[in-house]
Protein backbone atom coordinates (compact mmCIF):
# COMPACT_ATOMS: atom_id res chain seq x y z
CA UNK A 1 0.00 0.00 0.00
CA UNK A 2 1.30 3.45 -0.87
CA UNK A 3 2.05 6.00 1.80
CA UNK A 4 -0.99 8.03 2.88
CA UNK A 5 -0.60 11.65 1.92
CA UNK A 6 -1.56 14.42 4.33
CA UNK A 7 -4.94 15.02 2.73
CA UNK A 8 -5.92 11.34 2.85
CA UNK A 9 -4.76 11.18 6.47
CA UNK A 10 -6.96 14.14 7.42
CA UNK A 11 -9.94 12.64 5.58
CA UNK A 12 -9.51 9.35 7.39
CA UNK A 13 -9.19 11.10 10.72
CA UNK A 14 -12.41 12.99 10.06
CA UNK A 15 -14.08 9.80 8.82
CA UNK A 16 -13.47 7.91 12.04
CA UNK A 17 -14.07 10.94 14.28
CA UNK A 18 -17.38 11.98 12.74
CA UNK A 19 -20.49 10.52 14.37
CA UNK A 20 -21.96 7.46 12.70
CA UNK A 21 -25.51 8.68 11.98
CA UNK A 22 -26.45 5.81 9.66
CA UNK A 23 -29.31 4.44 11.76
CA UNK A 24 -30.54 7.74 13.13
CA UNK A 25 -32.85 10.48 11.86
CA UNK A 26 -29.93 12.92 11.73
CA UNK A 27 -27.73 13.96 8.82
CA UNK A 28 -24.40 15.67 9.32
CA UNK A 29 -24.37 19.34 8.31
CA UNK A 30 -21.16 20.67 9.83
CA UNK A 31 -18.98 21.08 12.90
CA UNK A 32 -19.93 23.65 15.53
CA UNK A 33 -16.90 23.30 17.79
CA UNK A 34 -14.70 21.03 19.86
CA UNK A 35 -14.10 20.84 23.55
CA UNK A 36 -11.99 18.90 25.99
CA UNK A 37 -13.90 15.64 25.69
CA UNK A 38 -15.96 15.83 22.55
CA UNK A 39 -17.20 17.64 19.51
CA UNK A 40 -20.47 19.42 18.80
CA UNK A 41 -21.79 18.82 15.28
CA UNK A 42 -24.53 20.64 13.44
CA UNK A 43 -27.04 18.05 12.22
CA UNK A 44 -30.26 18.07 10.25
CA UNK A 45 -33.18 16.37 11.95
CA UNK A 46 -34.77 14.74 8.88
CA UNK A 47 -38.09 14.05 10.63
CA UNK A 48 -38.70 17.45 12.18
CA UNK A 49 -36.81 19.19 9.37
CA UNK A 50 -34.83 21.45 11.60
CA UNK A 51 -31.22 21.87 12.60
CA UNK A 52 -29.94 20.65 15.93
CA UNK A 53 -26.62 20.48 17.74
CA UNK A 54 -25.33 16.96 18.39
CA UNK A 55 -22.71 16.46 21.06
CA UNK A 56 -20.67 13.27 20.98
CA UNK A 57 -17.49 12.03 22.63
CA UNK A 58 -14.43 11.67 20.41
CA UNK A 59 -12.99 8.83 22.46
CA UNK A 60 -15.45 7.47 24.99
CA UNK A 61 -14.62 5.97 28.33
CA UNK A 62 -16.79 5.20 31.31
CA UNK A 63 -16.02 8.54 33.02
CA UNK A 64 -16.65 10.85 30.09
CA UNK A 65 -19.72 8.88 29.04
CA UNK A 66 -21.20 9.34 32.49
CA UNK A 67 -20.40 13.04 32.29
CA UNK A 68 -22.10 13.43 28.92
CA UNK A 69 -25.20 11.59 30.11
CA UNK A 70 -25.25 13.70 33.26
CA UNK A 71 -25.02 16.87 31.22
CA UNK A 72 -28.01 15.82 29.09
CA UNK A 73 -30.02 14.81 32.17
CA UNK A 74 -29.23 18.09 33.89
CA UNK A 75 -30.21 20.12 30.83
CA UNK A 76 -33.46 18.17 30.55
CA UNK A 77 -34.40 19.45 34.02
CA UNK A 78 -33.84 23.06 33.05
CA UNK A 79 -36.52 24.62 30.87
CA UNK A 80 -35.54 28.26 30.63
CA UNK A 81 -35.07 30.68 27.71
CA UNK A 82 -31.46 31.14 28.82
CA UNK A 83 -30.60 27.42 28.67
CA UNK A 84 -30.50 25.38 25.42
CA UNK A 85 -33.14 22.61 25.63
CA UNK A 86 -32.20 18.95 25.09
CA UNK A 87 -34.08 17.13 22.32
CA UNK A 88 -32.77 13.61 22.43
CA UNK A 89 -30.17 11.28 23.96
CA UNK A 90 -28.96 7.86 22.86
CA UNK A 91 -26.12 5.74 21.48
CA UNK A 92 -24.84 5.85 17.91
CA UNK A 93 -24.34 2.65 15.88
CA UNK A 94 -20.60 2.92 16.64
CA UNK A 95 -21.40 2.73 20.36
CA UNK A 96 -20.77 6.36 21.25
CA UNK A 97 -23.23 8.17 23.51
CA UNK A 98 -24.69 11.38 22.10
CA UNK A 99 -27.34 13.95 22.84
CA UNK A 100 -28.94 16.58 20.68
CA UNK A 101 -30.05 20.03 21.74
CA UNK A 102 -31.29 23.25 20.23
CA UNK A 103 -28.92 24.61 17.61
CA UNK A 104 -28.03 28.05 18.89
CA UNK A 105 -27.10 30.54 16.23
CA UNK A 106 -24.99 33.34 17.55
CA UNK A 107 -21.55 33.94 18.88
CA UNK A 108 -19.73 33.30 22.10
CA UNK A 109 -19.80 36.03 24.71
CA UNK A 110 -16.04 36.56 24.49
CA UNK A 111 -16.34 37.10 20.73
CA UNK A 112 -19.31 39.45 21.14
CA UNK A 113 -17.50 41.57 23.71
CA UNK A 114 -14.31 41.72 21.67
CA UNK A 115 -16.11 44.55 19.85
CA UNK A 116 -17.06 47.82 21.57
CA UNK A 117 -20.31 47.41 23.52
CA UNK A 118 -21.61 50.11 25.94
CA UNK A 119 -21.28 49.26 29.64
CA UNK A 120 -25.06 49.34 30.21
CA UNK A 121 -25.58 46.80 27.42
CA UNK A 122 -22.85 44.55 28.83
CA UNK A 123 -24.47 44.68 32.26
CA UNK A 124 -27.86 43.82 30.77
CA UNK A 125 -26.24 40.77 29.12
CA UNK A 126 -24.77 39.87 32.50
CA UNK A 127 -28.22 40.05 34.11
CA UNK A 128 -29.60 37.61 31.53
CA UNK A 129 -26.78 35.18 32.33
CA UNK A 130 -27.42 35.61 36.05
CA UNK A 131 -31.16 35.00 35.47
CA UNK A 132 -30.47 31.63 33.79
CA UNK A 133 -28.02 30.60 36.53
CA UNK A 134 -30.46 31.68 39.28
CA UNK A 135 -33.16 29.57 37.63
CA UNK A 136 -30.82 26.55 37.55
CA UNK A 137 -30.03 27.07 41.24
CA UNK A 138 -33.74 27.15 42.01
CA UNK A 139 -33.94 23.73 40.30
CA UNK A 140 -31.06 22.44 42.43
CA UNK A 141 -28.40 22.63 39.72
CA UNK A 142 -25.01 24.33 40.11
CA UNK A 143 -23.15 25.07 36.88
CA UNK A 144 -19.55 25.06 38.26
CA UNK A 145 -17.90 26.18 35.01
CA UNK A 146 -19.23 29.65 34.28
CA UNK A 147 -17.01 31.61 31.93
CA UNK A 148 -17.45 33.75 28.79
CA UNK A 149 -16.66 30.79 26.50
CA UNK A 150 -19.69 28.97 27.89
CA UNK A 151 -22.19 31.69 27.04
CA UNK A 152 -23.75 32.18 23.60
CA UNK A 153 -25.31 35.47 22.55
CA UNK A 154 -27.92 35.45 19.80
CA UNK A 155 -28.52 38.03 17.11
CA UNK A 156 -31.18 39.78 19.23
CA UNK A 157 -29.15 39.82 22.43
CA UNK A 158 -30.68 36.61 23.77
CA UNK A 159 -28.32 34.74 26.04
CA UNK A 160 -27.83 31.00 26.47
CA UNK A 161 -25.69 29.47 29.19
CA UNK A 162 -24.00 26.39 27.72
CA UNK A 163 -21.77 23.47 28.71
CA UNK A 164 -23.34 21.97 31.80
CA UNK A 165 -20.89 19.05 31.77
CA UNK A 166 -19.53 19.88 35.21
CA UNK A 167 -22.92 20.71 36.73
CA UNK A 168 -23.76 19.40 40.16
CA UNK A 169 -27.26 18.46 41.19
CA UNK A 170 -28.11 19.15 44.81
CA UNK A 171 -31.23 18.39 46.81
CA UNK A 172 -34.01 16.43 45.07
CA UNK A 173 -32.67 14.53 42.10
CA UNK A 174 -29.06 14.46 43.25
CA UNK A 175 -29.22 10.68 43.16
CA UNK A 176 -30.26 10.68 39.50
CA UNK A 177 -26.77 11.38 38.28
CA UNK A 178 -23.34 10.06 39.25
CA UNK A 179 -21.36 12.19 41.64
CA UNK A 180 -17.90 13.44 40.98
CA UNK A 181 -15.01 12.49 43.23
CA UNK A 182 -15.05 14.49 46.46
CA UNK A 183 -11.55 15.83 45.85
CA UNK A 184 -11.80 16.42 42.09
CA UNK A 185 -10.77 19.87 40.86
CA UNK A 186 -13.51 20.88 38.45
CA UNK A 187 -13.86 24.18 36.64
CA UNK A 188 -11.66 26.61 34.76
CA UNK A 189 -8.68 28.31 36.37
CA UNK A 190 -9.27 32.03 36.68
CA UNK A 191 -13.05 31.63 36.88
CA UNK A 192 -13.45 28.91 39.50
CA UNK A 193 -13.98 29.72 43.17
CA UNK A 194 -11.22 29.08 45.73
CA UNK A 195 -13.18 26.13 47.14
CA UNK A 196 -13.36 24.55 43.65
CA UNK A 197 -9.66 25.17 43.09
CA UNK A 198 -8.97 23.44 46.40
CA UNK A 199 -10.95 20.43 45.19
CA UNK A 200 -13.58 20.78 47.94
CA UNK A 201 -16.34 19.26 45.83
CA UNK A 202 -18.58 18.69 48.84
CA UNK A 203 -18.30 22.32 49.94
CA UNK A 204 -19.33 23.80 46.61
CA UNK A 205 -22.70 25.57 46.71
CA UNK A 206 -24.55 28.41 44.94
CA UNK A 207 -21.95 30.87 46.22
CA UNK A 208 -19.30 29.13 44.08
CA UNK A 209 -21.29 30.13 40.98
CA UNK A 210 -21.68 33.60 42.54
CA UNK A 211 -17.89 33.80 42.62
CA UNK A 212 -17.56 32.81 38.95
CA UNK A 213 -20.25 35.33 38.02
CA UNK A 214 -18.26 37.96 39.92
CA UNK A 215 -15.20 37.16 37.77
CA UNK A 216 -17.38 37.36 34.67
CA UNK A 217 -18.84 40.69 35.79
CA UNK A 218 -15.36 42.11 36.27
CA UNK A 219 -14.34 40.76 32.85
CA UNK A 220 -17.49 42.07 31.18
CA UNK A 221 -17.10 45.53 32.73
CA UNK A 222 -13.56 45.49 31.30
CA UNK A 223 -12.13 47.80 33.92
CA UNK A 224 -14.82 50.45 33.44
CA UNK A 225 -16.17 49.95 36.91
CA UNK A 226 -16.90 52.97 39.04
CA UNK A 227 -16.32 52.27 42.77
CA UNK A 228 -19.85 50.98 43.34
CA UNK A 229 -19.64 48.43 40.48
CA UNK A 230 -16.16 47.37 41.56
CA UNK A 231 -17.54 46.78 45.04
CA UNK A 232 -20.20 44.49 43.54
CA UNK A 233 -17.77 42.16 41.80
CA UNK A 234 -15.38 42.28 44.75
CA UNK A 235 -18.16 41.16 47.06
CA UNK A 236 -19.12 38.38 44.62
CA UNK A 237 -15.46 37.31 44.46
CA UNK A 238 -14.75 37.39 48.21
CA UNK A 239 -12.48 34.48 49.14
CA UNK A 240 -14.52 33.49 52.24
CA UNK A 241 -17.88 32.24 50.98
CA UNK A 242 -19.81 33.84 53.82
CA UNK A 243 -18.68 37.29 52.64
CA UNK A 244 -20.12 36.80 49.13
CA UNK A 245 -23.70 37.45 48.05
CA UNK A 246 -25.77 34.62 49.49
CA UNK A 247 -27.27 33.83 46.09
CA UNK A 248 -27.24 34.90 42.43
CA UNK A 249 -30.49 36.87 42.91
CA UNK A 250 -28.82 39.18 45.45
CA UNK A 251 -25.88 39.77 43.08
CA UNK A 252 -28.24 40.49 40.17
CA UNK A 253 -30.28 42.85 42.34
CA UNK A 254 -27.18 44.92 43.08
CA UNK A 255 -26.23 45.07 39.38
CA UNK A 256 -29.79 46.14 38.56
CA UNK A 257 -29.63 48.86 41.24
CA UNK A 258 -26.33 50.04 39.77
CA UNK A 259 -27.88 50.20 36.28
CA UNK A 260 -30.80 52.21 37.72
CA UNK A 261 -28.42 54.63 39.47
CA UNK A 262 -29.53 53.46 42.90
CA UNK A 263 -27.28 52.60 45.86
CA UNK A 264 -25.83 49.07 45.84
CA UNK A 265 -25.69 46.98 48.99
CA UNK A 266 -21.99 46.18 48.47
CA UNK A 267 -20.87 49.79 48.64
CA UNK A 268 -21.37 51.98 51.77
CA UNK A 269 -21.49 55.52 50.39
CA UNK A 270 -20.06 58.70 51.89
CA UNK A 271 -22.30 61.82 51.83
CA UNK A 272 -20.36 63.18 48.82
CA UNK A 273 -20.70 59.93 46.84
CA UNK A 274 -24.41 59.80 47.62
CA UNK A 275 -24.87 63.43 46.53
CA UNK A 276 -22.96 62.83 43.30
CA UNK A 277 -24.90 59.67 42.52
CA UNK A 278 -28.22 61.37 43.26
CA UNK A 279 -27.19 64.28 41.08
CA UNK A 280 -26.30 61.88 38.26
CA UNK A 281 -29.50 59.90 38.70
CA UNK A 282 -31.69 63.04 38.68
CA UNK A 283 -29.60 65.01 36.25
CA UNK A 284 -32.56 65.84 33.97
CA UNK A 285 -34.66 67.28 36.79
CA UNK A 286 -31.62 69.08 38.20
CA UNK A 287 -30.89 70.48 34.76
CA UNK A 288 -34.43 71.86 34.46
CA UNK A 289 -34.23 73.43 37.94
CA UNK A 290 -30.77 74.86 37.16
CA UNK A 291 -32.01 76.31 33.86
CA UNK A 292 -35.04 77.82 35.63
CA UNK A 293 -32.85 79.37 38.35
CA UNK A 294 -30.37 80.70 35.76
CA UNK A 295 -33.26 82.28 33.85
CA UNK A 296 -34.64 83.88 36.97
CA UNK A 297 -31.19 85.20 37.80
CA UNK A 298 -30.85 86.78 34.35
CA UNK A 299 -34.27 88.39 34.60
CA UNK A 300 -33.33 89.74 38.03
CA UNK A 301 -30.05 91.06 36.68
CA UNK A 302 -31.51 92.90 33.69
CA UNK A 303 -34.81 94.09 35.08
CA UNK A 304 -33.90 94.58 38.70
CA UNK A 305 -37.12 92.75 39.60
CA UNK B 1 -23.56 -2.38 18.08
CA UNK B 2 -19.83 -2.07 18.56
CA UNK B 3 -18.57 -2.63 22.10
CA UNK B 4 -17.03 0.55 23.37
CA UNK B 5 -14.74 -0.99 25.99
CA UNK B 6 -13.34 -4.41 25.11
CA UNK B 7 -12.17 -6.08 28.31
CA UNK B 8 -9.08 -7.81 26.93
CA UNK B 9 -5.86 -6.13 25.96
CA UNK B 10 -3.36 -7.70 23.58
CA UNK B 11 -0.62 -5.16 23.90
CA UNK B 12 2.25 -5.26 21.43
CA UNK B 13 4.36 -3.56 24.09
CA UNK B 14 3.77 -6.51 26.42
CA UNK B 15 4.21 -9.00 23.56
CA UNK B 16 7.75 -7.88 22.69
CA UNK B 17 8.73 -8.61 26.29
CA UNK B 18 7.10 -12.04 26.24
CA UNK B 19 9.17 -15.19 26.79
CA UNK B 20 7.36 -16.72 23.83
CA UNK B 21 9.28 -16.21 20.57
CA UNK B 22 6.16 -16.12 18.39
CA UNK B 23 4.56 -13.51 20.64
CA UNK B 24 7.74 -11.41 20.58
CA UNK B 25 7.88 -11.55 16.79
CA UNK B 26 4.20 -10.58 16.52
CA UNK B 27 4.61 -7.68 18.90
CA UNK B 28 7.71 -6.43 17.09
CA UNK B 29 5.95 -6.71 13.74
CA UNK B 30 3.13 -4.41 14.90
CA UNK B 31 5.44 -1.93 16.62
CA UNK B 32 7.83 -1.70 13.70
CA UNK B 33 5.00 -1.44 11.17
CA UNK B 34 3.62 1.62 12.98
CA UNK B 35 6.85 3.18 14.22
CA UNK B 36 9.52 2.58 11.60
CA UNK B 37 8.62 5.68 9.64
CA UNK B 38 8.38 7.93 12.71
CA UNK B 39 11.74 6.59 13.95
CA UNK B 40 13.43 7.00 10.57
CA UNK B 41 11.92 10.48 10.08
CA UNK B 42 13.01 11.55 13.54
CA UNK B 43 16.57 10.36 12.91
CA UNK B 44 16.69 12.26 9.63
CA UNK B 45 15.14 15.50 10.88
CA UNK B 46 16.15 15.71 14.53
CA UNK B 47 19.61 14.17 14.27
CA UNK B 48 20.32 15.12 10.66
CA UNK B 49 21.42 11.58 9.88
CA UNK B 50 21.96 10.74 6.21
CA UNK B 51 19.70 8.11 4.68
CA UNK B 52 22.04 5.10 5.10
CA UNK B 53 22.90 5.86 8.69
CA UNK B 54 19.29 6.66 9.66
CA UNK B 55 18.10 3.39 8.08
CA UNK B 56 20.79 1.41 9.94
CA UNK B 57 20.03 3.11 13.24
CA UNK B 58 16.30 2.53 12.84
CA UNK B 59 16.91 -1.17 12.12
CA UNK B 60 19.18 -1.34 15.11
CA UNK B 61 16.61 0.39 17.27
CA UNK B 62 13.98 -2.29 16.58
CA UNK B 63 16.53 -5.02 17.16
CA UNK B 64 17.38 -3.52 20.54
CA UNK B 65 13.71 -3.31 21.48
CA UNK B 66 13.74 -7.10 21.78
CA UNK B 67 17.38 -7.88 22.52
CA UNK B 68 17.88 -5.26 25.21
CA UNK B 69 14.33 -5.38 26.57
CA UNK B 70 13.92 -1.65 26.06
CA UNK B 71 10.32 -1.63 27.27
CA UNK B 72 11.35 -2.83 30.72
CA UNK B 73 12.03 0.84 31.42
CA UNK B 74 8.70 2.04 30.02
CA UNK B 75 6.18 3.32 32.56
CA UNK B 76 2.93 4.45 30.84
CA UNK B 77 1.96 6.49 33.89
CA UNK B 78 5.02 8.71 33.40
CA UNK B 79 5.22 9.22 29.65
CA UNK B 80 3.47 8.40 26.41
CA UNK B 81 4.98 5.59 24.39
CA UNK B 82 5.99 7.98 21.61
CA UNK B 83 7.80 10.26 24.04
CA UNK B 84 9.57 7.24 25.54
CA UNK B 85 10.58 6.02 22.08
CA UNK B 86 12.02 9.40 21.16
CA UNK B 87 14.05 9.38 24.38
CA UNK B 88 15.33 5.89 23.51
CA UNK B 89 16.29 7.04 20.02
CA UNK B 90 18.15 10.01 21.49
CA UNK B 91 20.06 7.59 23.73
CA UNK B 92 20.80 5.26 20.85
CA UNK B 93 22.18 8.10 18.74
CA UNK B 94 24.29 9.41 21.63
CA UNK B 95 25.82 5.94 22.19
CA UNK B 96 26.26 5.43 18.49
CA UNK B 97 28.06 8.73 18.02
CA UNK B 98 30.17 8.09 21.08
CA UNK B 99 31.38 4.76 19.81
CA UNK B 100 31.82 6.34 16.38
CA UNK B 101 31.23 3.02 14.83
CA UNK B 102 28.14 1.34 13.51
CA UNK B 103 27.03 -1.69 15.42
CA UNK B 104 26.14 -4.70 13.45
CA UNK B 105 22.50 -5.49 13.08
CA UNK B 106 21.20 -8.38 15.10
CA UNK B 107 19.17 -11.20 13.64
CA UNK B 108 15.41 -11.24 13.67
CA UNK B 109 14.91 -7.57 12.94
CA UNK B 110 12.02 -6.82 10.55
CA UNK B 111 12.78 -5.86 6.98
CA UNK B 112 11.78 -2.25 6.49
CA UNK B 113 11.59 -0.38 3.20
CA UNK B 114 13.67 2.71 3.93
CA UNK B 115 14.42 3.51 0.31
CA UNK B 116 10.78 4.34 -0.36
CA UNK B 117 10.75 6.75 2.56
CA UNK B 118 13.97 8.46 1.55
CA UNK B 119 12.57 10.80 -1.08
CA UNK B 120 9.57 11.76 1.03
CA UNK B 121 11.72 12.62 4.04
CA UNK B 122 14.19 14.58 1.94
CA UNK B 123 11.24 16.57 0.65
CA UNK B 124 10.34 17.40 4.23
CA UNK B 125 13.77 18.64 5.29
CA UNK B 126 13.65 22.36 5.78
CA UNK B 127 9.85 22.15 6.10
CA UNK B 128 7.72 23.87 8.72
CA UNK B 129 7.23 20.89 11.08
CA UNK B 130 9.50 20.15 14.00
CA UNK B 131 10.97 16.62 14.18
CA UNK B 132 8.62 15.90 17.10
CA UNK B 133 5.52 17.01 15.15
CA UNK B 134 6.67 15.03 12.13
CA UNK B 135 7.20 12.01 14.39
CA UNK B 136 3.56 12.30 15.55
CA UNK B 137 2.32 12.68 11.98
CA UNK B 138 4.24 9.62 10.80
CA UNK B 139 2.87 7.72 13.78
CA UNK B 140 -0.69 8.64 12.76
CA UNK B 141 0.12 7.56 9.21
CA UNK B 142 1.46 4.25 10.54
CA UNK B 143 -1.64 3.55 12.65
CA UNK B 144 -4.02 4.32 9.78
CA UNK B 145 -1.83 2.38 7.35
CA UNK B 146 -2.08 -0.80 9.45
CA UNK B 147 -5.79 -0.26 10.11
CA UNK B 148 -6.48 0.11 6.39
CA UNK B 149 -4.58 -3.08 5.57
CA UNK B 150 -6.56 -4.98 8.19
CA UNK B 151 -9.81 -3.46 6.99
CA UNK B 152 -9.03 -4.47 3.42
CA UNK B 153 -8.27 -8.03 4.53
CA UNK B 154 -11.45 -8.23 6.63
CA UNK B 155 -13.58 -6.91 3.80
CA UNK B 156 -12.03 -9.38 1.36
CA UNK B 157 -12.51 -12.35 3.67
CA UNK B 158 -16.18 -11.52 4.28
CA UNK B 159 -17.08 -10.80 0.66
CA UNK B 160 -17.38 -7.05 1.18
CA UNK B 161 -14.46 -5.87 -0.92
CA UNK B 162 -16.73 -3.35 -2.61
CA UNK B 163 -17.18 -1.54 0.71
CA UNK B 164 -13.43 -1.11 1.01
CA UNK B 165 -13.24 0.05 -2.60
CA UNK B 166 -15.91 2.67 -1.82
CA UNK B 167 -13.86 3.97 1.11
CA UNK B 168 -10.77 4.01 -1.05
CA UNK B 169 -12.48 6.05 -3.76
CA UNK B 170 -14.18 8.43 -1.36
CA UNK B 171 -11.56 9.01 1.33
CA UNK B 172 -8.21 8.13 -0.26
CA UNK B 173 -8.38 9.24 -3.89
CA UNK B 174 -7.13 12.70 -4.81
CA UNK B 175 -10.46 13.82 -6.23
CA UNK B 176 -13.37 13.07 -3.93
CA UNK B 177 -16.33 11.82 -6.01
CA UNK B 178 -19.98 12.56 -5.17
CA UNK B 179 -22.23 9.82 -3.83
CA UNK B 180 -24.05 9.84 -7.16
CA UNK B 181 -20.80 9.28 -9.06
CA UNK B 182 -19.91 6.42 -6.74
CA UNK B 183 -23.37 4.92 -7.17
CA UNK B 184 -22.95 5.00 -10.95
CA UNK B 185 -19.43 3.60 -10.86
CA UNK B 186 -20.34 0.72 -8.52
CA UNK B 187 -23.82 0.13 -9.98
CA UNK B 188 -25.70 0.53 -6.69
CA UNK B 189 -28.34 3.02 -5.46
CA UNK B 190 -27.09 6.20 -3.77
CA UNK B 191 -28.63 5.13 -0.44
CA UNK B 192 -26.53 1.97 -0.66
CA UNK B 193 -23.41 4.05 -1.12
CA UNK B 194 -24.10 6.14 1.99
CA UNK B 195 -25.02 3.10 4.08
CA UNK B 196 -21.97 1.13 2.99
CA UNK B 197 -19.69 4.09 3.58
CA UNK B 198 -21.11 4.50 7.09
CA UNK B 199 -20.55 0.80 7.77
CA UNK B 200 -17.01 0.66 6.43
CA UNK B 201 -16.04 3.83 8.28
CA UNK B 202 -17.49 2.34 11.47
CA UNK B 203 -15.33 -0.73 10.88
CA UNK B 204 -12.30 1.46 10.27
CA UNK B 205 -12.90 3.31 13.54
CA UNK B 206 -13.15 -0.02 15.38
CA UNK B 207 -9.91 -1.29 13.84
CA UNK B 208 -8.04 1.98 14.45
CA UNK B 209 -8.98 1.80 18.14
CA UNK B 210 -8.00 -1.88 18.14
CA UNK B 211 -4.55 -1.02 16.74
CA UNK B 212 -4.14 1.70 19.36
CA UNK B 213 -5.02 -0.77 22.09
CA UNK B 214 -2.29 -3.07 20.80
CA UNK B 215 0.19 -0.22 20.86
CA UNK B 216 -0.51 0.86 24.41
CA UNK B 217 0.06 -0.71 27.78
CA UNK B 218 -2.84 0.68 29.81
CA UNK B 219 -6.37 2.01 29.35
CA UNK B 220 -5.25 5.47 30.35
CA UNK B 221 -2.47 5.48 27.78
CA UNK B 222 -4.90 4.14 25.19
CA UNK B 223 -7.34 7.02 25.83
CA UNK B 224 -4.54 9.57 25.58
CA UNK B 225 -3.30 8.10 22.32
CA UNK B 226 -6.83 7.90 20.92
CA UNK B 227 -7.41 11.56 21.78
CA UNK B 228 -4.08 12.46 20.20
CA UNK B 229 -5.11 10.64 17.04
CA UNK B 230 -8.82 11.45 16.85
CA UNK B 231 -9.52 14.27 19.26
CA UNK B 232 -9.54 18.00 18.89
CA UNK B 233 -6.13 19.44 18.07
CA UNK B 234 -4.68 16.21 16.69
CA UNK B 235 -1.51 16.88 14.72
Amino acid sequence: MTRLDDRALERLRAAVREPDLSETKYRLAGVAGSGGMGTVYIVEDTELRRRAALKVLDVPDAGTEARLRREAQVLARLEHPGIAPVHDMGALPDGRVFYTMKWVQGERLDARLSRPVPLAERLRLFLRIADAVAFAHAQGVLHRDLKPENVMVGAFGEVLVMDWGLAKVVGDGADLVPRTAESAVLGTAGFMSPEQAAGESAGVDARSDVYSLGVMLQWMAAGEGVPALRAVWRKAMAAPREERYPDVGALAADVTRFLDGAAVSAYPETFLHRALRMAKRHRVALGIVAAYLAGRALILLFTGR
Amino acid sequence: MVRAFPPTRHSAVAAVRSADTAQRAKGLAILSAVYWRPVYTYLRLRWRKPHEEAADLAQEFFTQVVQKDVFARFDPSRARLRTFLRTCIDGLVANHDKAASRQKRGGGSPHLDFDGAREEIEGLEGGCHSPEVQFEKEWARGVFGIALRRLEQECASTGRSQNYALLQRYDLDDERPTYAELAQRFGVPVTDVTNRLFRVRRELRRIVLEVLRELTASEEEFREEARALLGDGAV
